[in-house]
């Protein structure tokens, strides 16, 4: 990777516009960048940082509202960014490629995913359909798709989201282009099958002579995999440089706050609270002439109401903020000044005294079934309609002050147990008790005093609140409905917990679409604790927000919950999270419980190997942590099938026989830790194969 | 696929049997007593009496329902209480027209309209577009008997090109008839066009917008093939289910149109039939119009399978 060598592809000043209204407001401004061949080129940023758009304009694909103000973008020396569409065709599919982010909108659902792959090697290669098709099954075959041939004869919806982007990535290098895009490419996929897909990427892409630019809000994802890193804010480039110095010297308080705000693979709340960047990415129409990291950054001068220069720490390292040599010395400790927001703020909200000492939550052998499809001649014949088991005999149990962190993949069952236990759907067996209080399986037989026990919040706080109110009005219902406490009680209430979840108190007369995502979150979670529920169910309460405003969620949900000292069920399907908000955690997989630890445990051997896997495809942003990969086979097995044994025989990668299949595993227990564990082998056998493992302590 | 038509199927027959009840029920509460009808006003008792014997009027009404539906079966629809002949080979006749009449609509209009829908979709918001939208909404906003009567107006009797009565004989062959064919179809065009190209037109846009079409773009595909390949074939799935179901619309329900250019369809004898109270005739001509509208969704349902593999391979 010479660095005199002409690069690939040379943004240049890049400053892109779109129409909103009648006006153009900047998305990216002056934006640098150069990819060498055989370079992976990480982008980094948040969901309005720009990353998109600056893909776009590189693809030379803005839509009509969108337009590139002044800059260039050089590709193979040639500048490309004026070209019209009708003259880019020649590039994209053959020179320039792009694997996008969702890839089943990505695919057309009514072409087979062959068909799309062939048209083109019809168009770019002037295959023959024949050896079109002969080319297809080889791709297919190179980014491991079992049986080729199906998958080449299948629709799209008929592949899973896993094997529909081994098809996007077989279509992107089919052609083996100069420059290759990746945008999200493992973003909508499950942690298991993003693990198996990023080896993919790394094995087909390292080495080629190409150029790749990867566009993630991951920064695990980019440790694994890129040799340099620009980390984007609000359409502005804060930071560029090698990963290994990004990583260790940041020079940004920016990437500074990113990289503290992930916690990390068995970090603990107990240790320290998560660094939280306050507030959040400015809109397009609100960002000024000064630094734009200005607002957030705990170390802005005077100065910095005027825009810094992209400066140089060394040849290598870019950076856009005045301080940094003060950072480089070690003279300002960012780490602290970012916690430092995180500790300042009253509690005015009383510790609870009156609960019992029975158990926050006790749900015993929870079963949910939904029902299946029936065919015509069952719904004739009256047959019962197949039911799909989302949830089999699953119990839990919270203390009181408790988390319980459930952590499971999609499709595993852990927001139909979330819905079971809050009453949203009926479970079809089993009993839940909250302080000992049965709760009936029905909500609407519970009672307002069950009601006002049990609280949930959601994972999408864009739907959870009525458009139709102001944040008062909702907070007031809550304490009417549940309480019968009105009026200027109510008010002062409200006031009181608006405060509590640090949002100022005018907030109160604001309607949901005047709040961003992690205020509308912060109101959904005041609602949820305003009336002192004894137990309260968070489903992936921050897997909807932006990295930079997760940290300060969770804080504020450990920081209530502390003063509550409620039991919280915290459902969510990152390790890391989970790891680090609870005291106690439950692996659940196809709607069966794997594992049930403490928290401190989980990082430690023996693991059932359902989570020994999760831990090992979360892609860590620690430098040079390397775990040994332990990959799953195949996909998730379809919940309406019957599986006998264990649930997790068919992708098992320390299946022991024909045992896994036939009987059901046992619970076994730590007697020491109560470590438990559901699997054929002994924990002490499952030690010893695990003895290489480790994840936490590093 | 098998179990989804099987599926089709038997909701076809289901809607039949409903209907065929509907039908019988709602036509033996239409006032009038069957037999002064037949034998008018001057008849003695004793001979209306022998006559609903005869008719079978005097059994109970599940017997008259079961009698009735498996004549019906069998294809033994009686004789006609107004034009004492046989009903069949008069429905069928008329059925033969309106079929004629419907299938040359579908000729004229459904290429017309999604060509316009399309040129439409494709131009969202330019002025293309909007003098398509305009001039498609302002003729649908017309009732039929205007534009009828405008079209008869310039090319019956200032042109001269058509006729303006459009009664073909039984005996008329298809290559006679089809002058007399266009000014009925014209008119029925026009209904049928804004309605079309309008939902074709939303198609496009909203396929426009999906990422599968980016996709394509980025592979590089020439525009044509983005659009052929891609686009219009998710785009044009609702409309051509749309046209399917319209069938049974244009087959059973061109009353208005059938009326002022004298066309002897289906829906005139419908008409013809209420009138003269011919209980016989009405049912016979009410089920040919049910079939014909569980024919044409059954129809669009198979379509939509075909098109859609989401549908079809579920």
């Amino acid at each position: 990777m010479t660095s005199n060598e002409q690069p690939v592809l040379e943004v240049n000043d890049l400053t892109v516009a779109y129409r909103i209204g009648d006006r153009w407001l900047e998305a990216i401004r002056d934006i640098n960048l150069a990819i060498q061949s055989r370079q992976i080129y990480g982008l980094v940023g948040e969901s309005g940082s720009g990353k998109t758009t600056l893909a776009m304009s590189i693809l030379n694909y803005l839509g009509e509202n969108g337009k590139i103000l002044k800059g260039s973008i050089v590709f193979d020396g040639e500048e490309i960014s004026r070209y019209p569409r009708e003259k880019m065709r020649a590039y994209w599919g053959s020179k320039i490629a792009l694997v996008p982010q969702n890839p089943l909108s990505s695919l057309n659902p009514t072409l087979t995913v062959g068909e799309q792959v062939r048209e083109v090697l019809r168009l770019h290669l002037k295959m023959t359909n024949i050896e079109a098709q002969q080319k297809v099954l080889e791709l297919f075959e190179r980014v491991r798709l079992a049986e080729p041939e199906r998958v080449a004869r299948a629709y799209p919806h008929q592949i899973s989201g896993g094997m529909q982007q081994r098809v996007m990535i077989a279509m992107a290098l089919a052609t083996s282009p100069r420059l290759l895009i990746l945008d999200e490419p493992t973003t909508s996929l499950d942690v298991t099958t993003q693990a198996s897909i990023l080896d993919l990427i790394k094995e087909l892409i390292q080495g080629r002579e190409m150029a790749v630019l990867y566009v993630t809000h991951n920064l695990g994802v980019v440790v694994e995999l890129c040799h340099r890193v620009a980390v984007l804010y609000a359409g502005e480039l804060v930071e560029d440089a090698p990963l290994e110095e990004l990583f260790s010297q940041p020079m940004h308080p920016y990437t500074h706050g990113l990289l503290m705000s992930v916690p990390k693979l068995g970090q603990s709340k107990s240790e320290q609270a998560l660094s939280a960047i306050p507030g959040q990415i400015p809109a397009l129409s609100q960002r000024g002439q000064g630094c734009i990291f200005q607002a957030r950054c705990p170390i802005a001068l005077e100065i910095c109401s005027e825009r810094p220069p992209l400066e140089k720490v060394n040849e290598q390292h870019l950076t856009r903020c005045y301080r940094w040599q003060e950072i480089a010395q070690g003279e300002i400790a960012l780490e602290a000044l970012f916690e430092a927001e995180g500790e300042a703020m009253s509690m005015a909200v009383p510790i609870s005294s009156e609960k019992g000492t029975a158990s926050a939550l006790d749900a015993q052998g929870i079963v949910v079934e939904f029902e299946g499809q029936r065919s015509f001649f069952e719904s004739i014949t009256r047959r019962p309609a197949r039911k799909v088991k989302a949830v089999k005999n699953v119990s839990i149990q919270i203390q009181p002050g408790d988390t319980l962190g459930l952590v499971g993949e999609s499709g595993s069952g852990k927001t139909s147990l979330a819905r079971a236990i809050s009453g949203l759907n009926e479970p079809e067996a089993g009993s839940i008790r909250i302080y000992g209080l049965p709760a009936s399986p029905k909500l609407s037989q519970r009672n307002r005093e069950v009601l006002r026990r049990l609280q949930m919040v959601f994972q999408n706080p864009e739907e959870a609140l009525n458009p139709f109110m102001t944040v008062g009005e909702s907070l007031r219902r809550q304490l009417f409905v549940l309480q019968g406490i009105r009026g200027e009680e109510a008010q002062r209430k409200a006031e009181e917990m608006v405060q509590a979840v640090q949002l100022p108190v005018e907030v109160l007369n604001r309607r949901p679409n005047q709040l961003s995502g992690g205020e509308k979150q912060r109101i959904a979670i005041a609602r949820a604790f305003i009336t002192n529920p004894d137990i309260v169910i968070a489903d992936e309460p921050v897997s909807s927000l932006d990295v930079s405003v997760q940290a300060a969620i969770l804080n504020l949900i450990n920081r209530l919950q502390g003063s509550f000292h409620n039991g919280l069920l915290f459902i969510s399907h990152d390790l890391a999270v989970v790891g680090y908000l609870a005291d106690q955690i439950a692996v659940i997989y196809l709607g069966a419980l794997m594992q049930l630890c403490r928290a401190a445990d989980l990082f430690q051997p023996p693991f059932h190997p359902y989570t020994e896997a999760l831990l090992s495809a979360v892609p860590s942003v620690e430098l040079g942590r390397k775990v040994e990969a332990i990959r799953l086979e195949g996909d998730l097995p379809s919940p309406s099938e019957t599986i006998e044994g264990c649930p997790f025989h068919s992708r098992c990668p320390r299946k022991i026989g024909q045992i896994c299949e036939q009987q059901a595993p046992p619970w076994r227990i730590d007697e020491s830790t109560q470590k438990r564990i559901y699997c054929h082998y002994t924990l002490e056998e499952l030690s010893q194969l695990q003895s290489k493992t480790r994840y936490s302590g590093l | 696929m098998l179990k989804y038509l099987l599926r089709r199927f038997g909701f076809l027959i289901l809607t039949l049997l409903i209907t065929s009840m509907v039908v019988f029920v709602v036509t033996q509460l239409l006032p009038g007593d069957v037999a002064r009808v037949i034998l008018g006003r001057e008849a003695g008792e004793a001979a209306l009496q022998a006559l609903r014997e005869e008719l079978g009027l005097n059994d109970p009404l599940p017997v008259q329902y079961t009698r009735w539906l498996t004549n019906f079966v069998k294809g033994e629809w009686g004789k006609s209480y107004s034009t004492k002949t046989e009903i069949r080979p008069l429905v069928m006749g008329r059925l033969r027209n309106s079929l004629m009449l419907a299938g040359f609509i579908l000729v004229i209009s459904v290429p017309l309209a999604i060509f316009l829908g399309v040129v439409a979709g494709l131009n969202e918001n330019k002025p293309i577009d909007n003098a398509i939208s305009i001039a498609s909404l302002a003729v649908v906003g017309l009732p039929e008997f205007v534009t009828g009567l405008v079209l008869i107006q310039i090319f019956s009797f200032r042109l001269r090109l058509f006729p303006a009565n459009s009664s073909i004989r039984p005996t008329t062959s298809f290559v006679e008839a089809l002058p007399m064919l266009i000014l009925p179809a014209l008119t029925a065009t026009l209904v049928l066009l804004a309605y079309i190209a309008r939902l074709t037109r939303a198609g496009v846009i909203e396929e426009l917008k999906q990422q599968y079409v980016r996709t394509a773009d980025l592979k590089g595909l020439p525009y044509r093939t983005v659009i052929y390949k891609h686009v219009l074939r998710n785009a044009l799935i609702p409309t051509i289910t749309v046209v399917a179901i319209s069938m049974g619309w244009l087959i059973s329900g061109l009353i208005v149109i059938e009326n002022v250019f004298n066309y002897p369809g289906l829906g005139r004898l419908m008409v013809f039939a209420i009138d003269r109270r011919d209980l016989p005739l009405l049912q016979a001509v009410t089920m040919v119009a049910v079939l014909g509208f569980a024919l044409s969704n059954l129809i669009a349902d198979i379509l939509y399978a075909i098109l859609d593999p989401r549908i079809r391979l579920g």
